[in-house]
């Protein structure tokens, strides 16, 4: 069977969830092998957590000579393994830097991309979810390597022990990969609550909360949620861009979406349109968003939110 | 310094957005306009323009697209652009990201054979596809470096410097021209074309350029040729709005709570 490349999602040798999404998606297409773009010293660690979920080899790319280079060199380091191994296709996940590799990557390949896969069956055939999530759209590659990025969420990790075998790469990275400097990097502080992007459930905030995100953030605490934002959350800086919801923030698709004092313009919709259930609070009963709610209360989130966090807490006992 | 601009011409993203019966997008039924994510690329173009002193900045709009997407082009230079190149040929209708970024390689490459190009500003995807790609894949094709998703951009000489909200942390990423830049929307409101700008823009050069003045290949670009294909587009049913409760003295809080424990989420 052919290799399938999975382009490892970790910080700093931290495995992130999506990482096992896509070698479950990869066992459906082939045999699927991880590449670690990382410190090679933490390689280890990642091996024996990928084996666990079907990778039959790891592919170690110590990264001295690209952790300094925004996105180029590690475009660089697929493309040789891509070469190396003949494979069959390439998952990557679907974040900011993630497409940005797959751009380049398509291009030195002379490969077909899909972006933001929401699922990826044998062919491989993808899905999306485009146009705010009005359309599902079913497509394939047809020329040279597939190469997919694949959203979170897009699969239920299955483990399953692969062989693990680990094999050192060097990777040869060109002067002009090197272009871009990474100058320095602030990592975003946790905020101990459930990652956006991977939560089951996610409360949100808008220009509703008048900047006291105090009763949205406790009633995520209390369904152990995340906390999200509308786009008009974020512009008057009550909250940071990476909690935004939406067309130029994150798209989410949680088991359930709670929008608070967010009238739920078209952008907003694009992010979570798709999320199983969705509830809003708002205290205009003509908001757009009561149009795409299981369950909406016409009221104040300023008295609705501490209430109702008080009754669950209540009934969680 | 030569700045160009990518602007892309989209169907209204508050219409309703369709797809034709071969699968590619409706560009004719809805209503198009300059895709309000170039805007910001535009907006950040002339203030640089600004910062510079104007004389010694030029900033060109370049879009590919059908006939009627030279509006976007128009709506640039009534912003503030200088000049505007629109290339348009029956055979790139249907392209992806990939014929795309082919198609604006090499008319900046055709533009910087007249004068050098510095800065090729992108915003952060087009609200259509919204794919994100396009800016990295110029890159790739000039091998010029990219600093893309940027939320505030520094230059000084050829260097230029941008914050980055990326996935994990908040970069600072540099490079010297010539670059590919791309900006969020997170950089700074977007201005309105002014009265005297509209009138302006009737008198501003707007070049209309084919595959051939480029170069291209028909026979690389286009539908047919794309190395991607879409299989089935399906409208998603729309979501059916269920229960709506008003708030009076705390039943809200009550029944969303028996809601939520209905659903077994508490
Ligand atoms: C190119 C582009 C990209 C965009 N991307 C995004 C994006 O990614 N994400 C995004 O969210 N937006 C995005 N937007 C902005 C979007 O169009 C809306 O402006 C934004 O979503 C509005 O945020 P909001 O719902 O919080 O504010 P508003 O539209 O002002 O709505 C506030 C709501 O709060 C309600 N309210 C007020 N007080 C209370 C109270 N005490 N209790 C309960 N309800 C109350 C009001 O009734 C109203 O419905 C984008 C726009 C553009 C042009």
């Amino acid at each position: 069977m052919s290799e399938v490349l999975v382009l490892v999602d970790h910080l700093d040798g931290a495995v992130r969830k999506p990482t096992y999404e896509l070698l479950t998606i990869a066992k459906r297409l082939g045999e699927p092998s991880a590449v670690f773009i990382g410190d090679g010293a933490k390689a280890s660690d990642v091996v024996d957590k990928v084996k666990k979920y079907g990778a039959e080899k790891v592919y170690v790319v110590d990264d001295a000579q690209i952790k300094g280079y925004l996105v180029a060199p590690k475009a660089e380091a697929l493309q040789q393994l891509a070469e190396k191994t003949s494979a069959s296709a390439i998952l990557i996940p679907s974040t900011i830097e993630g497409k940005e590799i797959a751009g380049r990557l398509a291009i030195k390949l002379g490969s077909g991309l899909i972006t933001d896969a929401v699922d990826v069956q044998e062919g491989p055939v993808t899905t999306q979810s485009v146009f705010a999530g009005s359309y599902t759209v079913t497509a394939k590659v047809t020329k040279g390597t597939p190469i997919i990025t694949v959203k979170p969420n897009s699969a239920t990790p299955e483990e399953s022990e692969g062989a693990g075998t680990v094999e050192e790469f060097t990777a040869e990275v060109s002067d002009a990969a090197k272009g871009a400097q990474i100058v320095a990097s602030q990592p975003r502080k946790a905020s101990g609550r459930p990652d956006l992007n991977e939560a089951a459930i996610v409360v949100s905030g808008g220009r509703g909360t008048g900047g006291d995100f105090a009763p949205i953030e406790e009633f995520a605490d209390a369904l152990g949620g995340a906390v999200g934002a509308s786009r008009a959350a974020v512009d008057s800086g009550w909250i940071g861009h990476a909690f935004q919801v939406g067309q130029t923030g994150k798209t989410v698709s949680p088991q359930l979406y709670v929008a608070a004092g967010i009238s739920g313009a078209i952008q907003h919709r694009a992010g979570m349109q798709t999320s199983k259930t969705i509830v809003a609070v708002n205290k205009d009963e003509e908001a757009p968003i009561f149009e795409l709610v299981d369950f909406g209360v016409v009221g104040d989130l300023k008295t609705v939110l501490p209430a109702a966090t008080e009754a669950v807490n209540q009934r969680k006992g | 310094m030569n700045i160009i601009v990518c602007v892309k011409h989209v169907p209204d993203a508050t219409a309703d957005r369709k797809f034709e019966d071969d699968n590619t997008v409706d560009r004719v039924g809805v209503d198009g306009l300059l895709s309000e994510l170039d805007e910001y690329a535009v907006e950040q173009a002339l203030q640089l323009k600004e910062k510079a002193g104007d004389s010694e900045v030029e900033v060109t709009a370049l879009c590919v697209g059908p006939e009627k997407a030279v509006d976007a082009v128009r709506k640039a230079l009534q912003m503030g652009a200088d000049k505007g190149i629109h290339v348009v040929d029956d055979a790139i209708a249907g392209s992806d990201a990939i014929g795309t970024s082919l198609v604006l390689a090499k008319a900046v490459e055709k533009a910087g054979a007249e004068s050098k190009v510095d800065i090729v500003l992108c915003g952060m995807a087009s609200t259509d596809a919204a794919m994100s790609v396009v800016p990295a894949m110029l890159a790739e094709r000039l091998s010029w470096p990219q600093v893309t998703m940027a939320s505030v951009i520094e230059s000084q000489g050829d260097q230029v410097r941008i914050k980055r909200d990326g996935d994990t942390a908040t970069e600072v990423i540099g490079a010297s021209m010539p670059l590919v830049l791309s900006v969020t929307d997170q950089s700074g409101e977007a201005r309105y074309p002014s009265f005297k700008g509209i009138m302006a823009a009737k008198k501003k050069p707007l070049d209309t350029w084919s595959l051939s003045d480029l170069g291209v290949d028909a026979g690389d670009v286009g539908l047919s040729v794309a190395w991607t294909e879409v299989e089935e587009t399906t409208a998603r049913p729309p979501r059916s709005q269920g229960e709506i409760v008003k708030d009076e003295d705390g039943s809200g809080a009550t029944a969303l709570t028996e809601f939520l424990a209905s659903k077994k989420f508490i």
